[in-house]
């Protein structure tokens, strides 16, 4: 664990994060904390059933509500001139049903807004919302996952089997070849289940329209504000971009789930318009458990050839997909790009295929969450060498470590598209053993079922793809959009920074590390320097954050562009210190002739140099300001291992972490403290994957567990300590060797606990149970099998 | 979350709230910790139109001794109730559940009256109540009457309370022999609620290690808490070791076949942590 330092340091070091002040003392300004003069609140009018046709919508009792300003439907909507919500990847044959803001003549989740109800208050709102008699004809709802494609009821008229798409990767005949050659052979069905992203800041907007200059401005919950703004007002409202303001102030949390354009703000920000007057809804914890973009809902049949050695020879994997009721933003990538091919793992695999059916149903839509498509992959694969191990006889760490791409092998050209640029995976295994003391744990182990207590062990190697992306690279497999990143560094004249960056903060700690990151490279304290995102009208065009791709693109950005600051500062020295430009250097922000440090200019001097410009080289314009738009030339690839030790109650199948040890390797880190703190957080949310956290739905489409009160979210007494280090392999692809740090915990931990459970259960010859491994399942699972071990 | 509008009163004296929910009929709700009551109101699934707030009555607070007897204001908090040294002493198994409710703030707020009222199936407190013997003090227009614990809770969400009633104080006697209890529960991973929950109270015959009489409850297997007399019968006149224990709860298992395999095992398991921790607390 590092220590937090709380003196003005740089790269590397753990400077407690300045955005606290703030969050803790209750002064954060979220999306909700704005109003704006004659502010009006919406309420939405939402199906309560998964599938029904809607026949009539009655507003005449809303309408009559004192203080209801506006109720609008679907279809006014429509005729206004609001189009469909638009996906932004593409693939082909892919259908892309139309997704209106508000459902038109057939709704197809519970949940689904269909009316929206504007009034002076929000209680007025929700009163009146109450009131709009909507006449639904109920329909049939398609809601399994697997069951999908051979339903009668169509979910979209234009998806015959409700089928979005079927994609696949990799070589078939080549995997089949290794198949035939195999010694063992190891298959498992594995359920990913749906989960809920739970963000602590309910999703929330506020839209205002200037009559006078024609501006819109909207405040909303967006990890990405410049993407909002380019597909709302491009796809979606038809306004033009340059009058088109769009505001991501502090976001408490969005794991992905605030990635995407959903139809509140589209709502929103065409009714301010229609009314005259600002327009502000925020989302109900309910609404939220409804209508946030959901994650993972994969059903997978995976198949796995090994030698007689216990070498792998090829890997198999079928997988239907659930997307919900319609096509979220990036939905189309998750169960394709960012999880077939990621199956090679952290393993030498000659031959993988992987074929991916991606079906709708009646249920809130599925996006990107936390890790997206790289927990679902390294789940199936942490789970299906376990497995292997356990039948072949060989110790899990052996088998993992007799896989690992070596180290010499890099750059390494997987069968399944990408190139990982770097790795070193048998130390990040060596190190968590080693902290854990392996040796004596597995002899606790067996002292303990000696005694008739259930302890498993449960490893988990896994590597996750970061520095989301190379725009070429992404252009080419169906993205509508690059995936590079933006910063503007803008040097005051008394030497002050803001550093203006296109990456988003919704809880990591950028306004810390980026400032670091600043300090650092310009040589001035990080008091000096201010860290500004999340307003299109201030931040140059860039992607926003999702993918852990802030620090090792958004940083890299940053990084550029002080390079051409620091440039443009050495010319003006060396014009004042009468030199040539290539013989100065720069060390703590004094730029001097290489071995003349006593005659040096601060960079103040320059900053003020610059923009009096009373003397400037001839060539050289006033001002220091730089740009950088950043486009990676690969992704990243950070790895670790992560080793779970369980304890699961024979009595009550209560499973208690009992030891969590992680190794990462993310690359050079900025800030230990932040990426231990974000490492921790995953973690837990992997945990809870494994062990509590399960999205459920009767079989009409009806929620059965969308609140608080039912979904189980992890708490800190539920947990252990974890013991977290890491091992450091630069990435080659950016300068400053980062590789990103905010996803590794939840890819990792759910496997690592999933499979110490299933190693506590082996005594009773239980190979596998699906996730969330609750304490009925495994109670039931122990009685029914019985114990076979004293047998 | 937006509730429906209601009027709203603080009465200051009891005799005020029960006139104004006499006045009010069946539009009226009390008010105590409000962490059951809001979010039903919030959601809309409650809408009353008129809320009698009883956070101002100070009559209703706090824990005394009278003789033989525990008094206990309806609006002592459950944080209260796990901080009393008296209870503690005296009636251990409400200090168990208590500081077993929630988190800590719905312990600062939440309030044993309004837990034993609202009478949620899945509620820690009530079980608690059945073990020790309690009985509640109601105060109506008519006048005061007692309910004993074993005749109050009629079903889910219904107590023997009428509609112009409003529990005050909650009774527990106090045994001056070896007397102990405790409450042990399988909390709901997201509420905190009890899954299933078991309280006991034992006491011993003065001159020896057995039994004199054992009160257990359950919570979580119905839609009231219920008695587990099986348990109790099966332990009375045995001493209270670990084996007697096991054989004890081991009667638990026979509600499987109403509420499944799992709840009675959790069911088991809770009465046996309970008991053995009445018994030791017996000694």
């Amino acid at each position: 664990m590092s220590q937090p330092n709380t003196s003005e340091s740089v790269f590397g070091a753990s400077v407690l994060r300045r955005e606290d002040a703030r969050f803790l003392t209750g002064r954060g300004r979220y999306t909700d904390d704005v109003t704006l003069p004659g502010t009006t609140y919406a309420a939405f009018v939402r199906s309560p059933h998964a599938h029904a046709r809607i026949r009539a919508i009655d507003i005449g009792r809303a309408q009559k509500v004192r203080g209801v300003r506006a109720i609008f439907t679907g279809a006014q909507l429509a005729a206004g001139g609001v189009n469909g919500i638009p996906t932004a990847w593409l693939l082909p044959d892919i259908k892309l049903p139309p997704h209106p803001p508000l459902a038109v003549d057939r709704a197809r989740y519970v949940g689904e807004a269909v009316a929206v109800v504007i009034a002076d208050n929000a209680y007025v709102a929700r009163d009146a919302a109450d009131l709009v008699n909507v006449d639904y004809e109920t329909l049939p709802a398609v809601v399994d996952t697997e069951g999908a494609a051979s339903a009668t009821t169509l979910v979209h008229d234009i998806a015959p089997a409700n089928r979005c798409f079927h994609w696949s990767l990799g070589d078939a005949a080549a995997v089949d070849a290794a198949f035939r050659d195999a010694a063992h052979i190891v298959r498992q069905r594995l359920l990913n289940q749906r989960l809920a992203a739970v963000a602590m800041e309910p999703r929330s907007a506020l839209a205002s329209y200037d009559k006078a200059t024609e501006d819109l401005t909207l405040w909303v919950t967006s990890q990405n504000p410049h993407v909002h703004r380019l597909i709302m007002g491009a796809f979606v409202l038809g306004v033009p971009e340059h009058k088109f303001r769009v505001i991501a102030p502090d976001v408490g949390g969005g794991f992905g789930s605030k990635i995407f354009i959903y139809p509140e703000e589209c709502v929103l920000a065409w009714a301010t318009k229609q009314i005259a007057r600002p327009v502000k809804w925020t989302a109900t914890r309910s609404e939220s458990f409804l209508t946030d973009a959901q994650g993972r809902d994969h059903v997978t049949d995976v198949e796995l050839a090994l030698d007689a050695e216990g070498h792998i020879l090829g890997l198999r994997v079928k997988t239907i997909a659930n997307l919900g009721a319609y096509l979220s933003l990036f939905a189309p990538c998750v169960p394709t790009y960012l999880y077939g091919t990621l199956l090679s793992g952290v393993y030498k695999i000659p031959a993988i295929h992987v074929e991916v059916d991606a079906v709708f149903t009646n249920t809130t839509p599925v996006d990107a969450y936390r890790g997206a498509g790289r927990p679902e992959a390294a789940y199936l694969l942490e789970r299906i060498v376990d497995i292997a191990a356990k039948q072949i006889g060989m110790n899990p760490a052996a088998l993992r470590r007799q896989n690992f791409i070596p180290a010499d092998a890099f750059p390494y050209q997987t069968p399944v598209a990408l190139q990982y640029d770097s790795g070193n995976y048998a130390p990040a295994l060596d190190l968590a053993l080693r902290k854990l003391d392996y040796p004596k744990i597995l002899e606790e182990q067996a002292q303990a079922r000696k005694q008739g207590r259930y302890v498993g062990i449960g490893i988990s190697t896994y590597i996750e793809a970061c520095s989301i992306a190379p725009s070429q690279v992404v252009g080419s497999l169906g993205a509508q959009a690059g995936l590079w990143e933006s910063a503007s560094v803008r040097v005051h004249p008394t030497g002050k920074v803001s550093v203006f960056t296109g990456s988003h903060a919704h809880g990591q700690g950028h306004e810390t590390t980026f400032a670091q990151l600043a300090s650092h490279d310009l040589g001035i304290p990080m008091a000096d320097i201010e860290i500004v995102h999340g307003d299109t009208a201030a931040v140059p065009f860039g992607m926003g954050s999702y993918g852990s791709r802030s620090a090792a693109v958004g940083g890299t950005a940053i990084h550029n562009a002080i390079g051409k600051i620091k440039d443009k500062a050495k010319r003006i020295a060396a014009h004042l210190l009468e030199a040539a430009p290539e013989d100065i250097t720069e060390e703590n922000g004094k730029y001097f002739v290489r071995g003349a440090p006593d005659r040096a200019k601060g960079f103040g001097e320059l900053a003020l140099t610059a923009y009096l410009a009373h003397n400037l080289p001839r060539d050289v314009e006033p001002g220091l300001e730089a740009n950088s738009f950043y486009d990676p030339s690969n992704f990243t690839f950070p790895f670790g291992a992560h080793i779970a030790v369980v304890e699961v109650s024979r009595a009550t199948g209560d499973v208690k972490v009992l030891k969590y040890v992680a190794v990462d390797d993310v690359g050079n880190v900025i800030n230990p403290m932040i990426v231990d703190g974000m490492v921790h957080g995953g973690i837990a949310q992997g945990i809870a994957q494994a062990l509590w956290e399960e999205v459920r739905f009767d079989d009409n489409g009806q929620p059965l567990n969308a609140s608080l009160m039912t979904y189980a979210v992890p708490r800190a007494d539920q947990l252990p300590s974890f013991d977290t280090a890491r091992t450091v392999t630069p990435s080659p692809v950016n300068p400053l060797g980062i590789k990103g740090a905010g996803e590794t915990g939840t890819i990792a931990s759910t496997p690592a606990v999933a499979n110490a459970v299933m190693d506590a259960l082996a005594p009773f010859g239980v190979t596998h149970l699906d996730m969330p491994l609750t304490p009925e399942k495994l109670w039931t699972a122990m009685e029914s099998a019985g114990e076979q071990r004293r047998a | 979350m937006h509730p429906a509008s209601f009027d709203y009163s603080a009465p200051s004296t009891v005799d005020e709230a029960v006139r104004l929910l006499a006045e009010h009929g069946d539009g009226a709700k009390l008010l105590a910790g409000g962490h059951s009551l809001l979010p039903l109101m919030k959601l809309r699934f409650a809408q009353p139109t008129h809320v009698v707030d009883l956070r101002r009555i100070p009559s209703l607070r706090g824990i005394r001794r009278d003789g033989n007897l525990l008094a206990i204001g309806a609006m002592t908090t459950y944080a209260e109730l796990a901080a009393s040294r008296e209870l503690f002493d005296t009636a251990t198994a409400i200090v168990d559940a208590a500081s077993q409710v929630g988190d800590p703030q719905v312990r600062n707020r939440g309030t044993i009256g309004g837990s034993i009222a609202h009478a949620d199936p899945a509620a820690d407190i009530p079980a608690t109540m059945l073990a020790l013997g309690a009985s509640f003090v109601a105060q109506g227009q008519s006048g005061r009457r007692f309910i004993a614990a074993g005749e109050f809770f009629r079903d889910l969400y219904t107590t023997a309370l009428s509609a112009d009633e409003l529990l005050v104080e909650i009774r527990v006697p106090v045994s001056i022999s070896r007397a102990g209890s405790a409450y042990a529960k399988h909390p709901h991973p997201a509420t905190r609620f009890a899954l299933v929950g078991v309280a006991a109270a034992i006491e011993l015959e003065r001159m020896s290690d057995r039994v004199q009489r054992a009160r257990v409850a359950v919570t979580g297997l119905a839609n009231t808490p219920l008695r587990a007399i099986a348990v109790e019968e099966a332990l009375t006149g045995q001493v209270a070791d670990p084996d007697h224990i096991i054989a004890a709860a081991e009667h638990l298992v026979a509600s499987a076949e109403e509420t499944g395999a799992y709840k009675a095992q959790l069911a088991r398991t809770c009465a046996e942590a309970a008991l053995r921790k009445a018994a030791e607390r017996a000694q």
